[in-house]
């Protein structure tokens, strides 16, 4: 018995000293990180201990653009990645024909580079001396005005953004919702149509609350995933994030840690830290509503 | 009012339905479509405009004020600038062992974990699974301070040990190897250690075999994050020599071809993104399933 103990224990070994090492140390050291006061990395010295980092952090205008942004980002594709991945799938689902073909080009955007497509999307919103860019030529044949999206104005930027990041996350929302809907009872189809329901009334009764539990999973991965944004970001608008003013807050704790501007592990820590804190907290309420709501359908 | 009247009037009542119902459904049915392929055409126009851009002439491109949505005549010229200005073939190779190096090492780590959990016996092995799996909700972000601290401290900054350290291991796939292990009957294993087999034989002759499907989705998940890994690489090397494919398309963006080369530019988006589309369009079904089970992306 002795001896399977050790067994087992040599078994997880691998596992658990990279965990250690790179999982479970960083999140102590994190927490000691954030409240060490000017700390300086190439003298590892500090001043003192306390909250002085996340007052910085809170009080720097750069944080606060980069977390209007990610709010932004957050409050506009979440809803509407979600409900168009709802329709999309409701779509696939009432085909047959091209069925497969549809699903195999809606899924292509999860397999690219992010960093690599976004520089395709950068040159087709971009207006240059040479050319006003694809996008641009189409506004103008509907006729409204040409704007540069890319170093435009913020609204134009962000709607960019906000369209490279819900054609990115669309793929994954598609997929799931599609095979939440073929693994809804046919059954319950039959009787419903005997008994002469109609399709809205179909979709509400039926469909809704069967693929309820994955449109939850989706909503509260989907918030999570937006909160992180950050290449997409990147893709678009170039590493110099701050100068553009469409900084996430992800990108905020990578700019403190490393690169112009960069050295101050302190700082990156409390925003890190700051992002769980409304991530977990996000997360939270999500848990709350959806079970309300689940037991009020249920 | 005689019956058979009655019954007339009835007939056409219900052939009137019918006809408004199939009206109703042709429009929908038309409507369903129109969504579906509208987004096929967001999804593939990027990939159709890189791909035409890439082979236009530097000169051609340049001259055309609203771009054409061909390219005559076609040039390939773009690709072997694209490698010759660029270090593609470099980035190419780094990203190549790096996966390689990181899938493997995951996939002996994490088999070798599960299988510690799913069938040897150890005290405190429930507590340690609980905390594996609180473990999951820790966001990458949160560590990634420390590890970069870590990864220079040790002098491991430019090199692949220091770029793969940290990203081998994956509490999630653990779990979901170890639900698998576990759904194998027990006999086989009885059977297997009556005929003298030790532990990790059966490991490696029954189990490994028999979850193959579980490992290859785990792998085709581990394979796509590496090659479109950003953030990691972007903060542990500054050395060309090292960059994988992110960041050399980063790094031609900023600096690469005088700015202005746009076709070079496509080029190497399009062989950049080509071996994960290759790879996607072989193994379709799997990947897709894959996913579904396992991934999250945004």
């Amino acid at each position: 018995m002795h001896r399977n103990q050790m067994k087992a224990w040599l078994y997880l070994l691998p596992a658990i000293l990279f965990l250690g090492f790179f999982m479970i140390y960083p999140l102590v050291d994190v927490i000691i990180y954030s409240m060490e006061e000017g700390y300086n990395s190439v003298a590892q010295t500090s001043f003192g201990t306390g909250f002085y980092n996340f007052s910085y952090v809170l009080h720097d205008p750069y944080f606060l653009q980069a977390l209007k942004n990610t709010f932004i980002l957050v409050a506009v594709t979440v809803p509407l990645s979600t409900g168009l991945a709802l329709l999309v799938s409701l779509a696939l689902s009432s085909i047959r024909k091209l069925r497969h073909l549809f699903q195999t080009v809606f899924f292509l955007p999860y397999v690219t580079n992010t960093l690599a497509v976004g520089l395709v999307f950068m040159i087709l919103f971009k207006k240059t001396e040479y050319t006003d860019g694809m996008v641009n030529l189409l506004i103008h044949m509907f006729g409204g005005p040409t704007v540069d999206f890319i170093d435009g104005p913020y609204w134009a930027k962000m709607l960019v953004l906000c369209f490279y990041t819900v054609w990115i996350v669309l793929p994954f929302k598609i997929l799931v919702l599609t095979s939440a809907l073929a693994s809804v009872n046919d059954e319950y189809y039959k009787a419903a149509r005997l008994d002469g329901a109609g399709k809205a009334r179909i979709f509400f009764k039926i469909t809704l609350p069967s693929i309820l539990p994955m449109l939850l999973y989706l909503i509260i991965t989907g918030f999570i995933g937006a909160f992180k944004a950050y290449s997409d970001s990147v893709a678009l608008f170039g590493t110099n994030l701050n100068a553009a003013g469409m900084n996430t807050i992800v990108g905020y704790v990578y700019d403190m840690l490393y690169g112009e501007g960069g050295g101050y592990p302190s700082y990156a820590s409390a925003a890190a830290l700051i992002l769980f804190a409304i991530v977990l907290t996000i997360t939270v309420i999500n848990l709350l509503v959806s079970r309300r709501r689940m037991s009020q359908l249920m | 009012m005689t019956a058979s009247q009655n019954n007339r009037d009835d007939r056409i009542r219900n052939t009137e339905i019918r006809l408004e119902k199939t009206a109703a459904e042709r429009v929908l049915r038309v409507l369903t479509y129109a969504l579906l392929v509208f987004w096929a055409l967001v999804v593939l126009f990027p990939f159709y405009w890189m791909l035409i851009t890439s082979i236009k002439s530097y000169g051609t491109y340049n001259n055309e004020y609203i771009p054409r949505f061909f390219a005559i005549p076609p040039t390939f010229q773009n690709y072997a600038e694209a490698f010759r200005a660029a270090n593609l073939a470099r980035y190419f190779l780094n990203t190549t062992i790096y996966t390689l190096l990181t899938t493997a090492l995951m996939l002996a780590v994490i088999v070798l974990a599960a299988f510690a959990f799913a069938r040897l016996h150890f005290r405190g092995k429930n507590v340690l699974f609980a905390l594996f799996l609180s473990l999951m909700m820790i966001p990458n972000e949160l560590v990634i301070i420390t590890n970069f601290q870590t990864i220079t401290s040790w002098g491991l900054r430019n090199t692949f040990t220091g770029l793969i350290l940290p990203t081998v291991t994956s509490v999630f796939y653990i779990y979901l190897l170890k639900e698998n292990f576990e759904a194998v009957p027990d006999q086989l294993y009885y059977a297997a250690r009556v005929d003298g087999a030790s532990d990790f034989r059966y490991l490696c002759r029954v189990l490994i075999p028999m979850c193959s499907p579980t490992l290859v989705t785990v792998t085709i998940l581990k394979v796509i994050e590496c090659w479109n890994a950003y953030v990691w690489p972007r903060l542990i090397t500054d050395n060309e020599a090292y960059f994988l494919v992110s960041n050399g398309i980063q790094e031609i963006r900023e600096n690469g071809f005088g700015r202005e080369n746009v076709p070079a530019m496509m080029a190497a988006v399009v062989v950049i993104s080509l071996p994960l589309i290759i790879l996607f369009l072989v193994f379709r079904k799997k990947i897709m399933a894959g996913v579904a089970r396992g991934g999250t992306k945004g």
